[in-house]
């Protein structure tokens, strides 16, 4: 637990830390852009046609023409995605509060949620759509997949606390509720925010999965099924930019819960610190 | 060893075995008197800390009994090896802690967590999280937080065995003003012999395998110890005798 003194900053480089950054944010950057510049020409060249591969130009002007259609589907499967994280938010928040109540109820249930966890959501989307309307087969996949990450993450989270700090808590006899809101879940947290993350990308997958699956049976609208008809009808154009959106979502779901994390666990938690040298 | 005045807490005849058939204390008889600051000295894995957890009620003796005066187990603080403390909240409400449990209002216990701050001289560092102090300074808050509630006795877990000697020669006599200023009194697993006479009024010497204690010293030295205590004839013959009690007491088993 001992820390090192901090050392007056010998090392300290004002233009070292600038072109950092500059190479953290930039140099992705351009080399992205140097790859669809690549895709670009090569297409440019071979004279590849579209219904193949499509050039980044054609797939972007496709978006803006296609916008109507493809923003409607994206509020679709954004809304699914969200719905079944918040429901995987609460329900495996619960339950990991729940196992860590005893071993008795740890032993009895996690089994359940580890075969749902091991199933491949594919396989169960069929008989999920048999049982149910295709929306809510849907949104239930989301939130198989999303649910378990969550769960596993903040259980392993509550069971991790500091020994002695729950002795502490013994020592001047703290309820068990009280042992909860002010120790276990403080101490759960930056476990939960690493489930969030995995489980954000996660429930969009399990989103698009379960919509491939239920093909022409779903009447939904969401961006795999924009996919799968554009491919019905060659149109891959539009598949390649509604893949770009699902990308694009992933991406910002992703930022969305990196940044959510750093604000709750910015100043005390290490993972959400950049270490100093 | 006057009777005169009952101790605070008697520890008779007390065993600790662990389920996996280790025995950690075996016959321990101990006294803790009331406003003393008792050293437990031994080498590592003789049940010192088996002993101190037992006194805080969080562990339970497998024989003998401990009784205390008046038949009720006073507040008690409780200072770890580590810090211990929540990295999640800032000094101040780790300091809040003992109360907040308690069922003391933030805006009552400002004053009491603004004392116990000023006793340890982190008053300045109240909104600081722990990850930004020193190790010096953590112990410092910890000892804050156990001492906010002005518990009558104190227990320390060799808790400044993880420091440099610099911050604990300070922190030892910051330790004795604040002990000495709050009446309270002080129960010290140590295994350093300079350390156990520098603080103590005496020192109960533990032997181990089985854990008990073998000898007590009544460490003869000023009521207000500094520097010169340290370099005094007194304390290096008072450290002869805790040294030689330590052999004799681990003696036994490291032949």
């Amino acid at each position: 637990m001992r820390e090192k003194e901090e050392e007056p900053s010998l090392r300290a480089e004002p233009n070292g830390a600038r072109s950092g950054k500059l190479v953290d944010v930039g140099l992705p950057v351009i080399v992205f852009a140097l790859f669809l510049l690549l895709w670009e020409t090569i297409v440019e060249i071979a004279r590849i046609p579209p219904y193949i591969l499509p050039a980044p130009s054609v797939i972007f002007s496709t978006l803006v023409k296609d916008w109507p259609l493809l923003s409607a589907s994206l509020m679709v499967t954004l809304t699914i995605t969200f719905e079944a994280l918040a429901l995987a938010v609460v329900g495996g928040v619960g339950l990991a509060i729940l196992l860590a109540q005893s071993r008795w109820v740890e032993r009895a249930f996690l089994p359940f949620a580890i075969i749902l966890q091991v199933t491949p959501v594919i396989a169960i989307a069929p008989l999920l759509l048999v049982w149910l309307e295709p929306s809510t087969a849907v949104l239930l996949c989301a939130f198989i997949v999303a649910f378990f990450p969550i769960l596993s993450n903040t259980a392993l989270g509550l069971a991790s606390t500091d020994h002695n700090l729950l002795d502490l808590f013994e020592l001047y006899r703290a309820s068990r509720w009280k042992q909860l809101i002010w120790l276990r879940l403080p101490a759960a947290l930056p476990y939960f925010f690493s489930g969030l993350r995995i489980a954000g990308g996660l429930a969009l997958i399990g989103a698009i999965v379960a919509e491939l699956a239920a093909g022409a049976a779903g009447q939904g609208s969401g961006l795999a099924f924009r996919i799968t008809e554009a491919g019905f009808r060659l149109n891959i154009p539009r598949m390649f930019a509604a893949l770009t959106l699902i990308s694009l979502t992933g991406i910002a779901i992703y930022a969305l819960f990196s940044v959510l994390s750093y604000v709750f666990l910015g100043r005390w938690h290490d993972s959400a610190r950049a270490r100093e040298r | 060893m006057n009777d005169a005045h009952l101790p605070l807490l008697r520890m008779k005849g007390v065993g600790k075995s662990f389920a996996n058939g280790v025995v950690a204390l075996d016959g321990l008889d101990l006294d803790v008197r009331a406003g003393e600051f008792l050293s437990l000295l031994g080498p590592s894995g003789c049940g010192k800390s088996t002993a101190l957890r037992m006194i805080a009620g969080l562990s339970r003796q497998t024989s003998g009994g401990i009784a205390w005066r008046n038949g009720v187990m006073p507040q008690v603080g409780f200072v770890f090896q580590e810090p211990t403390l929540m990295p999640w909240a800032d000094v101040a409400h780790n300091v809040y802690l003992p109360l907040r449990l308690s069922g003391v209002s933030e805006r009552e216990a400002e004053p009491r967590i603004r004392t116990a701050l000023e006793g340890v001289g982190l008053a300045q560092f109240a909104q600081a999280y722990p990850r930004e102090l020193s190790g010096g300074m953590r112990m410092r808050v910890s000892i804050a937080r156990a001492l906010v509630t002005r518990p009558p006795l104190l227990l320390m877990d060799e808790p400044f065995a993880a420091l440099d000697e610099i911050s604990r020669f300070k922190l030892n006599d910051d330790l004795l003003a604040l002990a000495r200023g709050l009446k309270t009194t002080v129960v010290f697993v140590t295994h350093s012999v300079f350390e156990s006479v520098y603080l103590s009024s005496r020192i109960a010497v533990f032997s181990a395998r089985p854990g008990r204690v073998v000898q007590t010293i009544e460490v003869d030295g000023p009521a207000v110890r500094d520097v010169e205590f340290r370099l005094s004839p007194q304390f290096a013959e008072s450290c002869r005798r805790a040294s030689a009690a330590l052999d004799r007491a681990s003696g036994r088993t490291a032949a």
